[in-house]
């Protein structure tokens, strides 16, 4: 690496920071902010992106970007693929201190060859690549897929990239609830309804989802199988059934239900069945989510007069509280490793997002929206998905853990809400 | 099947996790599991997801003649404002003279907040109502107190006028 190279890079930062540019509008995934380090990499055109129904090398890179921990380096014009020896010196002296090559062909069966490699340039070293054959209809599953093998060589961290997202959308009386990439494209409906949905959770193996429609006049939870579309009715007592949260084991459903008067919490199987009282409370409580060793539940109550954040044995017993801080905490979402808890909180009237660490229970408020919900973790921990309002209307984000990185999903059109991040694909 | 997918997926991304080599000691690696293009919808993605589509419940019955079905409430509250009281009355009337209804009382929030803490304060104004009408002499039984949160507002608008109106408990008959 020579000093040039180096200044350059530093230059570069300075710059970025200086104009928090929405990169890749065309894609409509607008990346806002610059983190402290971030790895510099050019994405070359992939060979074929032309003829292609979905253009590799953008997706590669918004995906990266959108991380945070990656910086996008112009690599416009470039004539390579797979099988080139790059000249390293070139993107050395750009900055950049990785470089992917691919190529994407259509095959005489239809379907499409997306071939790539890694290359680290300072070294000059060739970090691998891969190929995939895929049905059109995958070809994003593919760049996703090559994002997160370039995510997981350069930080040693496995890629969310190739995960899914669950989300809402209202279009004049219409409801849907939708299946997409972990960028927000590539939707696809599970569920078309007449009345609303809220409150989807993805089961821990991500085949199926748990959520709350009102297609028959009262709040009901559904158990629903994406791939198939079979879905089935796990709580409908009287009165309302809402909130399901997955067990880890995917065994266990916890869900509010009013059947005895209030909104209490109980576990019921997944398969249906008489549901088991977990709370006993005059007053609400609601959100239940697991812990991910599946031992504790964290959930909201109002027994000490307002909305707080409370833990408990996943079996029930004596709730301990987590938030102290304001009078209105709601919407708990707790990280794949147990450290972090996001939550939304009241202040001045605003709803904002809050990232509390949970050894510590120092408290960070990380958007600068007023109307955020439903925060979800992505399953490597590093990104949380929220919905809010901005520019008037409905919008799906995501955002770093320390708010430097956010990004504004891609979505079908209408409002947009409720997003739940779904697990690693298996 | 698509399991089956995931798995070929799985063996192989864990068969690529080795340190770099020279170029022309590793071709690219083939990825493909070889049920990628299987049948399982259109063009046969593994990503697909299977549409449904739901219809909405069955219709609703007429309640009292001339008599409100709305009652209003002040805002985090779900107590019975005193005008409401003879609406209330006039519909535990209406279902003691007509033993073959049966009420749903919708409660509802305005927008601020959260949907699922909204949806609980929904089902407080509407137990309130349900409360009160038993209180009156109407068996339990024919009644339900549901919520739908600050899911269907009356008045889409986002000032104070329009959430006095969205913060309500609906009476809805049935048969």
């Amino acid at each position: 690496m020579n000093n040039g190279a180096v200044w350059r890079r530093r230059e570069m930062v300075a710059l970025l920071g200086a104009a928090a540019v929405p990169a890749w509008a065309q894609f409509r995934v607008e990346v806002t902010g610059v983190g402290l380090t971030q790895l510099p990499i050019a994405i070359a055109p992939f060979r074929g992106d032309a003829q292609s129904p979905q253009k590799i090398a953008a997706i590669v890179q918004a995906d990266l970007e959108r991380s945070g921990q990656f910086r996008a380096i112009d690599a416009a014009g470039a004539a390579l693929d797979e099988g080139s020896r790059p000249d390293v010196t070139p993107w050395r002296q750009k900055g950049a201190d990785s470089l992917a090559v691919g190529s994407v062909s259509h095959l005489a069966d239809g379907r499409w060859d997306v071939r790539f490699r890694l290359w680290d340039v300072v070294r000059g070293q060739d970090l691998g690549g891969q190929s995939y054959a895929v049905a059109a209809g995958d070809l994003r599953l593919a760049a996703h897929r090559i994002a997160d093998f370039i995510y997981e060589k350069l930080t040693g961290e496995k890629g969310v990239f190739s995960t899914r997202i669950a989300y809402v959308t209202k279009a004049g009386s219409r409801y849907n609830l939708w299946v997409a990439d972990s960028d927000g494209e590539n939707a696809q409906s599970a569920l078309a309804s007449g009345e609303p949905i809220i409150s989807p959770a993805w089961s821990a193996n991500g085949t199926q989802l748990a959520y709350v429609s009102f297609e028959s006049r009262k709040p009901v939870v559904y158990v629903h199988d994406v791939a198939t579309g079979r879905r089935r009715l796990v709580a409908n007592f009287r009165g309302s059934n809402s909130a399901p949260a997955w067990s880890p084991d995917g065994r266990t459903l916890a869900v509010t239900l009013s059947r005895d008067g209030g909104s209490q919490l109980y576990t019921i199987s997944p398969n249906g069945g008489e549901p088991h009282r977990l709370t006993q409370s005059p007053g609400i409580d609601t959100e239940p989510v697991y812990s991910p060793d599946g031992r504790s539940i964290y959930f909201v109550s109002d027994r000490g007069g307002a909305p707080q954040i409370y833990r408990m044995p996943a079996t029930g017993g004596n709730p301990e509280r987590v938030t102290f801080t304001g009078s209105y905490n709601i919407s708990p979402a707790i990280s794949p490793d147990g450290r972090w808890l996001a939550y939304i909180s009241r202040i001045n009237g605003a709803f904002k997002l809050q990232v509390m660490e949970l050894g510590s229970n120092t408290v960070n408020s990380i958007t600068d929206t007023t109307a955020d919900e439903s925060p979800s973790f992505a399953p490597n921990g590093r990104l949380i998905v929220y919905a809010t309002r901005q520019n008037g209307g409905e919008a799906l984000m995501t955002t770093t853990l320390d708010g430097k990185i956010k990004a504004r999903l891609a979505g079908k059109g209408g409002d947009i809400r409720e997003p739940d991040w779904g697990p690693f694909q298996k | 099947m698509f399991k089956g997918v995931f798995v070929a997926f799985a063996l192989a991304a864990a068969l690529v996790g080795c340190s770099s080599v020279p170029l022309n000691d590793v071709p690219v690696e083939d990825k493909s599991a070889s049920s990628v293009g299987q049948p399982g919808g259109p063009g046969g993605a593994q990503s697909n997801v299977a549409p449904v589509v739901t219809d909405s419940a069955a219709g609703t019955v007429a309640g009292p003649a001339n008599v409100s079905r709305l009652i209003y409430f002040d805002y985090d509250s779900y107590v019975i404002k005193p005008e409401f009281q003879s609406l209330i009355d006039a519909h535990a009337r209406f279902m003691k003279a007509n033993p073959d209804r049966r009420v749903s009382i919708e409660g509802h929030t305005d927008e601020r907040g959260g949907r699922e803490y909204n949806l609980a304060l929904g089902q407080r104004r509407a137990e309130a109502v349900r409360r009160a009408l038993v209180l009156l002499g109407v068996a339990d039984n024919r009644l339900e107190a549901v919520s739908f949160g600050k899911e269907k507002p009356a008045d889409p608008g986002n000032d104070e006028a329009a959430y006095a109106k969205n913060r309500r408990a609906e009476l809805v008959y049935h048969r």
